[in-house]
């Protein structure tokens, strides 16, 4: 095989490489080749009427704007969780370290129909915000709750590394410096942390806008309210109109693009941040 | 003083948002007792789509191991142009939405898809069966297998695969006997994560499976089904089962963190 640069006495080369690149292509790439093309072979007056209509640019503010804010809410309270992890020591802190991780294994399904009872009016949470006027189930504000769920581990996972390498010694200098707790927080920890809090920011903001499950049982899904684009994909499958579907799949896609290069950047960032410490 | 705040903050929210969530879950599927929980699982669509679930997890991850192991293999054992390009595409499902993922196999095996009308004339449904779903599964949990063999078998080297051959070994001698103990660990934490999002996956499966009760309908889809027929203890009673899978998922998971020593994102 000429493309191969080095010869190796280990066997396989051709038969794993071969499966690995033959499933890889008729189970990712083809089946997204077809959307692309499905999206690109359509008028484009049309593609640009179906991803700008009202009814689709509300479904955009919803998704961003809910993915946004939950993305911010975690950053400071993923910041705190890991924070807390890394710093202190207290009991249940192993318990708490490994169900961090619960979104990723809990189906969404599940966090989402548990949402629901948890912030509905007569919930555990819910029945006391019910009084104060704020409205959370089948309301954007539960979408928003939804999406800091399945965002939280992202934020802390990212974070809680991060912490753990930042030298000590660093902080210890500026305390002796003479400088207050809060300005070694604000000048010196955080700026060191930059990269990995914005990696997690947009890791849990890339898996925000692509949600579905949780969002179908928390959202009430009214029309121009409380529908999220993956959910108007779905009703534009269900009137069969699937060159509507194919084009706003595609905005989407294009946008999880986008967000896929943006975390590769920032974690190249984050990674000559660390080899520069080091070298220094 | 800034650390029982900080702790406090901490708790509190992750008990408004994890331990609330859970607790009501496993409340409200065993608050009418144990014998109202059993009998909810008595109804024959909801034993279809346990069924379903199963099937559809005991195709989909044997599948993507061996796709794991070899795209691990052939990555970290040998040097070859565009591999840092197979590494991203590898990882490209987990960047789609659940929902594209879905929509991607409509537009290929769909009535109006590229291969709708074939499938047709010979009489095999794809979407809003089995299959589909079966294949939108496959989708979403494709590269967690792999990516998790891929740096770990980068990190180990090929020094005791080169010995092995030169003394004499074969090929599957040789993973066997060499390669498979120094990763199985990796393998098998790769291989329960991968079986917790196919029995999970939500999205991408509501997309292509045309939610027929007792046929098409998977868990995740069944409890969507029984909440909006208003039927709560029913949906909290599959909602509890698929909690306690998620629950086991981590109990293993965190154990094999700490045996390997490492965490994982």
């Amino acid at each position: 095989m000429r493309w191969r640069v080095e010869r190796s006495v280990i066997p396989g080369f051709g038969i794993t490489f071969g499966f690995a690149t033959f499933f890889l292509g008729a189970l990712v790439l083809l089946p997204l080749t077809a959307l692309v093309m499905k999206g690109a072979g359509m008028d484009w007056t049309r593609f640009f009427a179906v991803v700008t209509d009202p009814r689709a640019l509300a479904s955009y503010r919803l998704t961003f704007g809910a993915s946004l804010l939950a993305a911010l809410i975690n950053i400071v309270f993923g910041f705190i969780v890991a924070w807390t992890l890394v710093r202190y020591r207290f009991p249940g802190r192993r318990f708490i370290d490994a169900i961090i991780d619960m979104p990723f294994a809990l189906p969404t399904a599940v966090s989402g129909l548990a949402l629901t009872a948890v912030f509905a009016g007569n919930g555990w949470i819910g029945q006391y915000l019910e009084p104060l006027g704020i409205k959370v189930a089948y309301a954007p504000l539960g979408i928003t709750i939804a999406l800091t769920l399945i965002g939280m581990p992202f934020v802390v996972r990212t974070v809680q590394p991060a912490l753990e390498e930042l030298p000590r010694d660093v902080e210890e200098a500026a305390a002796t410096l003479g400088a207050s707790p809060a300005y070694t927080f604000f000048r010196v920890i955080l700026p060191a942390l930059a990269p990995a809090v914005l990696t997690g920011f947009t890791l849990a903001f890339a898996r925000a806008v692509g949600e579905y499950g949780s969002i179908t049982f928390i959202a009430g899904n009214i029309p121009y309210k409380t529908e999220i684009t993956p959910l108007l994909i779905i009703i534009k499958l269900d009137e069969y109109d699937y060159a509507a579907a194919a084009a706003i799949g595609c905005v989407m896609l294009a946008i999880s693009f986008v967000m896929l290069l943006a975390i590769n950047l920032l974690q190249a960032w984050g990674r000559r941040r660390i080899s520069g410490a080091v070298r220094r | 003083m800034m650390r029982v705040l900080l702790i406090a903050v901490s708790l509190i929210f992750l008990g408004g948002l994890l331990f609330a969530p859970l607790g009501v879950v496993f409340v409200s599927a065993f608050g009418n007792g144990i014998e109202t929980w059993l009998a909810s699982f008595a109804d024959s669509d909801t034993g279809a789509a346990i069924r379903l679930t199963l099937l559809t997890a005991a195709i989909v991850v044997p599948l993507n191991t061996v796709f794991g192991v070899c795209a691990a293999w052939c990555i970290a054992k040998f040097e070859f142009a565009g591999k840092s390009m197979l590494i991203t595409l590898i990882d490209l499902p987990l960047a789609v939405s659940p929902v594209v993922s879905g929509l991607i196999y409509v537009l290929l095996f769909g009535a109006q898809g590229w291969f709708g009308g074939w499938l047709q004339d010979h009489d095999i449904s794809i979407i809003f069966a089995v299959p589909g779903i079966v294949l939108a599964t496959s989708f979403v949990t494709f590269p967690y297998v792999a990516r998790e063999l891929i740096p770990l078998m980068q990190q180990l080297g090929n020094d005791e695969e080169e010995a092995a051959i030169t003394l004499g070994a074969g090929g599957w001698f040789t993973f066997f006997h060499v390669t498979l103990p120094r990763i199985r660990w990796g393998l098998l934490y790769g291989v329960i994560l991968c079986n917790a999002r196919a029995m999970g996956e939500f999205g991408a499966v509501s997309v292509v499976s045309g939610h027929i009760r007792g046929l098409t309908n998977t868990m995740p889809l069944h409890i969507e089904a029984l909440y909006q027929d208003y039927s709560m203890a029913g949906a909290f009673a599959v909602a509890s089962l698929l909690s306690l899978l998620a629950v086991i998922t981590l109990i293993i998971k965190t154990l094999l963190e700490w045996r390997m020593g490492t965490r994982h994102r």
